[in-house]
């Protein structure tokens, strides 16, 4: 059987280093086969997250050859093996142990965003097209590859003041909800920083879902934004209403 | 001395964050009571998430003639009789409520052209009935269910495994956990538990189930003194993938055939004509799946050993924006288009109608405010579980279990937990670091998945189920000798190792159960006792904890209502 080698880190908050490892490699096999392999006869503590194993929970977010990506839907015959394969942890986030990292943060930025809220005596009817048209958004899987490549998080580190583009993407799926009746656009200003982004696309390109997240989540926010805060009619209108 | 674990009290700790656990810690909350969640993963990644082909809900959007009656004999039928009858009602009649409450709370489904909830075909179903969006139904429901919950305040402890429960003089004290990021103990005080922790499906070796589906919180009810019923009937769901090796298991959703999806064999001919002529690919799950492996046994079996499922009749663009996620499974795993060419699929252990027995009204299982609710529980489901039904099951007992267990909560005094309790939990969780053995847990997994996969699958018989026995006695005395190496700093290895007794307490109840069981009924088949047994369409089997070990014992089904019987025997309503 063919082999490759696969350079894992290992390490805690504190410390570590690469170690390689020489796994069998089987047809169709994906990377977190051979991190299964390394668990099940070479390592027994190394530490992967994972659950489907079907690129549908995105728990098994890593950086592969430098490129994040769900080791669940990376294969094995895609790499080049004449030399070793690195699997790094997400970098945005604190290490706790080999490939898992800290992503709690993640959670404590979505307690922030307010629900979905039904308009007053609406009718439960909608129509396929509206449904279609945000169901881009919902299909998120919550894997934060998108949150690991920002630069905002990842170079500036701006965790307290920029919820990043996952966060974008669940309020353009509430904004655009065609029964949602809660405007979120003074929270997208103040408290989830959206004017950061300076539309550099590395969220979309790396999102296994192949959300279009910047040009149809956080652009259309951006505009809301504006249309709300810096329209000068409507700054006009609201000065003169006095709100 | 110090206690060595932090301590949490709740009036309802709920053990599992998918479907069940969700609505369950929403309903507990809307009653009043403080709610903890604790799972084994992080929030929203437990199995609903992969739940693809939608909720089964009498709504009659789409098919005007569909009544909670017709899905109440859909259901026992489907079940071959041995559901829990009141809880086939219940079921039947609630889910319409859940699935527009879901719509409430944020969900969005695919609509009708008047706008309403659509719904799909399904094996089983005499109407269209699945409420769904697109092949991703579960995702849409567990974020709903998830942000609903965290926005009304549930706690929730992720990455904490749950491994023994505590007791006080019979009832439910609170349970003995983990954190599994750095391995230190916590001590839950609660006055109602509902378990809510899903199935066992990782015993065996072909599985759609992920790692956390060890039976973990069915072995702590057993351990606590529940009853675990009807183990022996484990769903063979007939749809996953077969290549390559690696995907092995994976499943396909049934709405491929819901979709017009079309099984055939290496002869190309469409052998459901043969099994079911008048169901055809939308029969039960149980007889498509004996039907697939009946194909392969005979030679008829594909080059990787399965069946092909063929959609690519339909248009391109239909199956894109029906079956998304299918389409990318094949086309990034298995390097099939499926718009263009045939699926390979074969039988993959999915779900158990088995579990842990509990009052219909209530979920209370036979210890007092322990309660459980969806896969973990058992009764409504009966011999064999229709697609559809699961995901509307998590949602009306979820909710029943967490309105019940909050009354049962505010009722109970506070209980005392008992330190020799505490003393003996963490004990055995270290035991593992402490031990001369020499057994990997990953290898001892191994081995029970090939025993259970080999002796205990889709056809069984006496011969199988009694070497099974032995063999599972053999792995039980390798398990008490496991060591791990590492610190307990997220430790897989160690993880595995509890997770392995559980499986092992499982697998053994299905054993037994199934070894019990002379007949053949739904998901149950014995090739000794091919046909059913009217003797035993009168009995559970009902598998409890004594001091000498695992015992079985039957329990009569309760005699059905006159009306519902009435219901049963009719051809439509």
């Amino acid at each position: 059987m063919k082999q490759a080698t696969l350079r894992v880190f290992r390490g805690d908050s504190n410390s570590g280093q690469t170690v390689d490892y020489r796994v069998p490699v089987a047809p169709g096999m994906v990377v977190l086969d051979a991190l299964h392999y390394i668990q099940g006869h070479l390592a027994p503590d190394l530490a992967v997250r994972w659950n489907c194993k079907a690129g549908k929970c995105g728990s098994c977010s890593a950086e592969v050859n430098g490129r994040p990506r769900l080791t669940c839907k990376t294969r094995m015959d895609d790499l080049p093996q004449d030399q070793p394969i690195t699997v790094l942890p997400m970098k945005s986030f604190p290490r706790i142990k080999d490939l898992v990292t800290d992503v709690s943060w993640n959670y404590r930025v979505n307690r922030k965003i307010p629900p979905f809220q039904p308009r007053e005596g609406v009718e439960w009817k909608i129509s396929q097209l509206d449904v279609d048209r945000v169901q881009e958004f919902r299909k998120c899987i919550e894997c934060f590859l998108c949150q690991n490549v920002c630069h905002v998080l990842r170079e500036h580190d701006k965790k307290e003041q920029f919820a990043g583009p996952r966060f974008f993407v669940r309020v353009a799926g509430l904004e655009m909800h065609p029964l949602d009746g809660l405007s979120r656009a003074g929270l997208l200003k103040d408290q989830l920083g959206l004017g950061y982004c300076n539309i550099t696309k590395c969220c979309t390109e790396v999102c296994p879902e192949e959300i279009h997240i910047t040009d149809n989540a956080i652009i259309p926010l951006k505009e809301r934004v504006v249309d709300e805060f810096y329209d000068p009619l409507t700054k006009l209108f609201r000065k003169m209403r006095g709100v | 001395m110090t206690a060595n674990y932090e301590t949490r009290e709740h009036d309802v700790l709920i053990i599992g964050a998918g479907g069940a656990g969700l609505r369950a810690a929403i309903e507990a909350l809307a009653q009043g009571a403080s709610v903890g969640v604790v799972c084994k993963s992080l929030l929203g990644k437990a199995h609903t998430v992969m739940a693809e082909g939608g909720i089964a809900a009498a709504m009659a959007n789409v098919d005007a003639a569909d009544s909670w009656k017709t899905h109440f004999r859909d259901t026992m039928r489907g079940g071959k009789l041995l559901n829990n009858w009141r809880m086939a009602q219940l079921h039947a009649q609630e889910s319409p409520d859940r699935v527009r409450e879901l719509e409430q709370w944020g969900a969005l489904f695919d609509r009708t052209e008047s706008g309403d909830i659509l719904q799909r075909a399904f094996g089983g179903h005499t109407f269209k009935r699945l409420c769904h969006v697109g092949d991703r139904t579960g995702l849409e429901m567990i974020r709903t269910l998830q942000d609903r919950g965290v926005q009304q305040g549930i706690d929730v402890y992720m990455e904490c495994t749950s491994t023994r429960l505590l007791t006080d003089n019979g009832r439910v004290a609170g349970a003995f956990a983990y954190w599994r990021e750095n391995g230190r103990f916590i001590v839950f005080k609660a006055k109602s538990i509902v378990i809510a922790t899903g199935g066992i499906g990782k015993a065996w070796r072909v599985t759609s189930n992920s790692w956390e589906y060890t039976g973990d919180g069915m072995a702590l009810a057993y351990e606590a003194g529940a009853e675990l019923m009807d183990m022996e009937f484990v769903q063979f769901h007939p749809t996953g993938m077969v290549w390559p090796p690696g995907v092995q298991g994976i499943l396909v959703t049934e709405a491929v055939r819901g979709e017009g999806g079309i099984l055939r064999n290496k002869a190309g001919e469409r052998f459901m004509e043969k099994y079911d002529p008048k169901r055809m690919e939308l029969s039960t799950r149980d007889v498509v799946a004996r039907s697939i492996y009946t194909e392969v046994k005979k030679g008829r079996g594909t080059e990787h050993g399965g069946a092909y499922l063929d959609i690519s009749h339909k248009p391109a663009e239909y199956v894109k924006k029906k079956l998304p996620s299918m389409y990318h499974q094949f086309k990034e795993l298995a390097d099939v288009d499926i718009t263009k060419g045939p699926m390979e699929v074969g039988p993959t252990c999915h779900y158990v109608m088995g579990g842990i027995r509990v009052d219909a009204e209530t979920a209370q299982s036979t210890v007092p405010g322990l309660f459980a609710a969806g896969e973990a529980a058992a009764g409504l489901h009966g011999a064999n579980r229709l697609g559809g039904n699961s995901l509307s099951d998590l949602l009306v007992f979820g909710r029943r279990a967490g309105l019940a267990a909050a009354q049962h909560a505010k009722r109970s005094s506070t209980p005392s937990v008992d330190n020799a309790q505490i003393e003996q939990a963490e004990k055995e969780l270290l035991a593992p670091f402490s031990n001369s053995g020499t057994e990997s847990p990953y290898a001892v997994h191994r081995d029970l998945q090939e025993v259970m996969q080999n002796l205990v699958g889709i056809f069984r018989t006496d011969e199988d189920l009694k070497k099974a026995l032995a063999e599972l006695a053999k792995l039980k005395s390798r398990a008490a000798k496991l060591s791990v190496e590492g610190s307990r700093l997220f430790n897989p290895g160690w993880h595995l190792s509890y997770d392995l007794k559980a499986m092992l307490i499982v697998s053994e109840a299905v054993t037994h159960s199934a070894l019990a069981r002379t007949e053949s009924r739904g998901a149950h088949s014995r090739i000794d006792h091919p046909s059913v047994d009217p003797v035993w369409e009168k009995k559970h089997n009902v598998i409890i904890r004594e001091s000498g070990g695992m015992s079985r014992r039957e329990l009569p089904i309760e005699p059905m209502p006159e009306e519902l019987k009435q219901i049963l025997a009719a051809e439509s309503d």
